[in-house]
């Protein structure tokens, strides 16, 4: 019973042409995933596929769960005390929240950027290299900084700060440093990488500069990004979810969650009526 | 387009703003807030003041009574060993005939035989070669000048080097309590001969001996070198007592940190949040506030009676004082820690760290300047507290400096308490303030490491 419930298609059905492009096996595979935080529910039973090497947006008004669902990937959750997650999320057909899982090695392959930069108050490459250093992928510094410059160099700042890489990460600006908490989270090279609203702090350029460099990661990683900018959900994400009070609302290709919603509720939500 | 009018609207007059401005509300209201804003910094400043004046009155006294102690009233006198005198045996030789166990005998015998010898007529002689020749007479007169701890010292000397007996040395020797206080003016000359603690041939003396350059009023090492003393006031010091204190420090720091700090990390880091943790929680802030006499009687409930600790043993006290201690460092620490970014913490764990990597890497060097501070301040806090260590013997008179945390030992603030009791009140005030300022000292030098070791360790990025 539970197993054809799990390999049911989510509720919201996607435009069959979408259909064929994504032939591939989805990348994570949620099925009526729950959070309640104490007695407060705070997700209703949330069935989603995310697609691999896609970029995939969550969007909706505050405090309609979409954060929350968001951290349920790598089971961040688990740190918020009274919080409980009910149903189930398969990364790769596994199940992340299976006792068997160690949830150490569940972060090291889904990384997190967040909303606020938040590198480490050591140097740059200490920042990029704890990672790596930590999870044991390379343990002498020469193994170390081939990683640290490559992912500074994915993350497109290697240029900006390779004369500096030993001074303090908090030094930068904030858009150098949201990129280098990036760089920090593909060091160890994730399979899934999830941001936080990673431009709410930021100005419109450095806003420009990540955007662009989610383009060009999504050719290795999987992507999920919750914001609250429409308009950089439509700029770089594949796929749109629109969450509504603790529900998934619709699900599907951006263009069609954009310009052809077929709820009512995310039209409303698209045109600016109302969040 | 067109400019309808360069000019910006008039502003309104004075009278207007009194009745019609809708802004009359707050400006009526205006000088009321500005004056209680200006009656709040003066309070403020106010009790500032109050506060710098009680400090300055504290340490003027302290230092006014406290620092002349540190000068003595000291012989400086040409001393003749003379055997004769003193009546002693030569120094045994080493016969052909004799073993070296044999010798080693004779030669302890001899300086046993030292203890009988009389000392304080060497000292006596010394003297009287300043003195007009009826002081001869007055041997008791004289001998007292010279505090009685000093015959034992030239005892010493002698035993130490015996090669000096025949010889005339020139020895630093301090004057009898009395003597210091009576230079220092700390005597009311307008007594009658019956209440002076000093003869009038003596005070005749001392202004004879001041007169020749043999008495002057010197820094002296006493009051750091050597132990308490009851027989010789005059070189009472605070050895035994900072040697105690020390090992108590050392107790309370290497107990006290440690266990403090992991119970803080493990409470805020760790645990679970919910009634038990809450309850222990509300228990550490109440031990905070625990009247530390309290922890005096635990301590001789628990160390004394029921463990069998030695009494009056810098362990136990370091013991009683690590308890006391304790909840200060751990609301110390926890404060610190709730003080560091939980973004921090949550950028670790994203990254896969586990929980206590992300303390160990980045929340503990983050926390670790605040963390030695409260500790630090908890130890200073014990190193003057004297209530608990009343309660575990500590006040008894200790002659000797303790070599190990269970040898019997006395603490500085209980120094300090038990010289503000003594009978010698004159001498022992200045006595008592410049123990005082020893402790402030230290007080001042272990906040001062607290400052620099958080200067220093504080990260500015």
């Amino acid at each position: 019973m539970l197993e054809s419930k799990s390999l049911e298609r989510p509720a919201t059905k996607a435009p069959p042409a979408e259909a064929t492009v994504e032939a591939a096996d989805p990348k994570v595979v949620a099925r009526d995933v729950s959070v309640f935080y104490g007695e407060k529910r705070a997700l209703h039973s949330v069935s989603i596929d995310i697609n691999p090497r896609s970029v995939t947006a969550f969007i909706g008004p505050s405090g309609c769960g979409k954060t929350t669902f968001l951290r349920c990937f790598n089971r961040m959750n688990d740190t918020i005390e009274g919080a409980r997650v009910e149903g189930k999320i398969q990364l790769d057909g596994r199940d992340i929240y299976d006792a068997s899982l160690d949830v150490v090695e569940l972060r090291a392959r889904v990384g997190m950027v967040f909303q606020k930069p938040n590198p480490f108050p050591k140097s740059i490459f200490e920042n990029v290299a704890y990672g790596p250093r930590i999870h044991g992928l390379a343990r002498t510094k020469s193994e170390l900084e081939p990683i640290v410059v490559k992912s500074l160099q994915r993350a497109g700042l290697f240029d900006e700060v390779k004369d500096r890489l030993h001074e303090p990460g908090t030094g930068l600006s904030g858009g150098q440093q949201q990129r280098l908490c990036i760089a920090r989270a593909i060091a160890v090279s994730p399979e899934l990488i999830l941001m936080d609203e990673p431009c709410s702090a930021l100005d419109p350029i450095s806003t420009a500069r990540i955007e662009e460099l989610m383009d060009q990661l999504r050719e290795n990683f999987t992507i999920i990004i919750v914001t609250h900018s429409m308009q950089q959900a439509a700029r770089v994400a594949q796929r749109t979810a629109f969450f509504h009070l603790g529900t998934l609302v619709e699900y599907g290709d951006t263009n069609d969650v954009f310009m052809n919603p077929e709820s009512q509720k995310t039209r409303d939500y698209v045109t600016g009526r109302f969040g | 387009m067109t400019v309808v009018s360069n000019q910006l609207p008039p502003l309104p007059s004075n009278a207007d703003q009194g009745a019609k401005s809708p802004y009359s509300a707050v400006h009526s209201s205006l000088s009321k807030r500005h004056a209680s804003e200006r009656r709040f910094k003066a309070l403020g400043l106010a009790a500032v003041l109050i506060g710098l004046g009680f400090v300055a009155i504290l340490f003027t006294s302290i230092l006014s009574k406290g620092l002349p102690a540190f000068w003595q009233a000291t012989f400086t006198l040409p001393v003749t060993i003379d055997a004769k005198a003193l009546s002693i045996e030569p120094y045994p030789q080493q016969n052909s005939g004799q073993t070296d166990a044999e010798y080693a005998k004779e030669v302890a015998d001899w300086q046993a035989s030292l203890a009988g010898a009389n000392w304080a007529r060497l000292i006596q002689n010394a003297l009287l070669v300043y003195l007009p020749p009826e002081a001869a007479r007055r041997s008791r007169d004289v001998q007292r000048l010279v505090t009685s701890s000093e015959r034992f010292q030239l005892r010493e000397l002698v035993a130490a080097q015996p090669d000096i007996i025949g010889q005339t040395v020139t020895l630093r020797m301090l004057a009898d309590a009395n003597v210091d206080v009576w230079i220092k003016g700390g005597i009311d000359r307008t007594l009658s001969d019956r209440q002076l603690p000093l003869t009038p041939a003596q005070r005749q003396y001392i202004e004879i001996l001041q007169d020749r350059g043999v008495l002057n009023q010197s820094f002296s090492t006493a009051l750091f070198t050597n132990v308490d003393s009851r027989s010789s006031p005059a070189s009472a010091g605070l050895a035994g007592a900072l040697v105690g204190s020390l090992f108590m420090m050392l107790i309370v720091i290497v107990l006290s940190v440690p266990i403090g700090v992991a119970a803080a990390i493990y409470l805020e880091e760790f645990a679970p949040k919910n009634r038990f943790t809450d309850l222990i929680e509300v228990n550490i802030n109440n031990l905070a506030a625990v009247p530390s006499i309290v922890f005096g009687l635990l301590g001789a409930a628990v160390f004394i009676s029921w463990l069998r600790l030695p009494l009056s043993a810098p362990l136990v006290g370091g013991l009683v004082l690590t308890l006391m201690t304790l909840p200060t460092v751990i609301i110390a620490t926890r404060a610190t820690l709730r003080a560091i970014p939980p973004s921090i913490r949550q950028a670790a764990i994203g990254l896969g760290a586990s929980r206590v990597q992300t303390v160990t890497h980045h929340v503990l060097p983050l926390a670790l300047p605040g963390i030695l501070t409260g500790a630090i301040i908890g130890v200073a806090q014990a190193l003057g507290e004297t209530a608990p260590l009343l309660l575990i013997g500590m006040s008894a008179f200790v002659a000797n400096i303790p070599s190990t945390p269970l040898d019997q030992s006395t603490a500085l603030p209980v120094q300090i308490f038990l010289w503000q009791g003594n009978e010698l009140r004159n001498f022992f005030e200045s006595r008592t303030s410049a123990a005082i300022i020893v402790l402030l000292a230290l007080m001042i030098v272990l906040n001062g490491l607290a400052i620099y070791l958080r200067r220093r360790f504080e990260r500015r990025w």
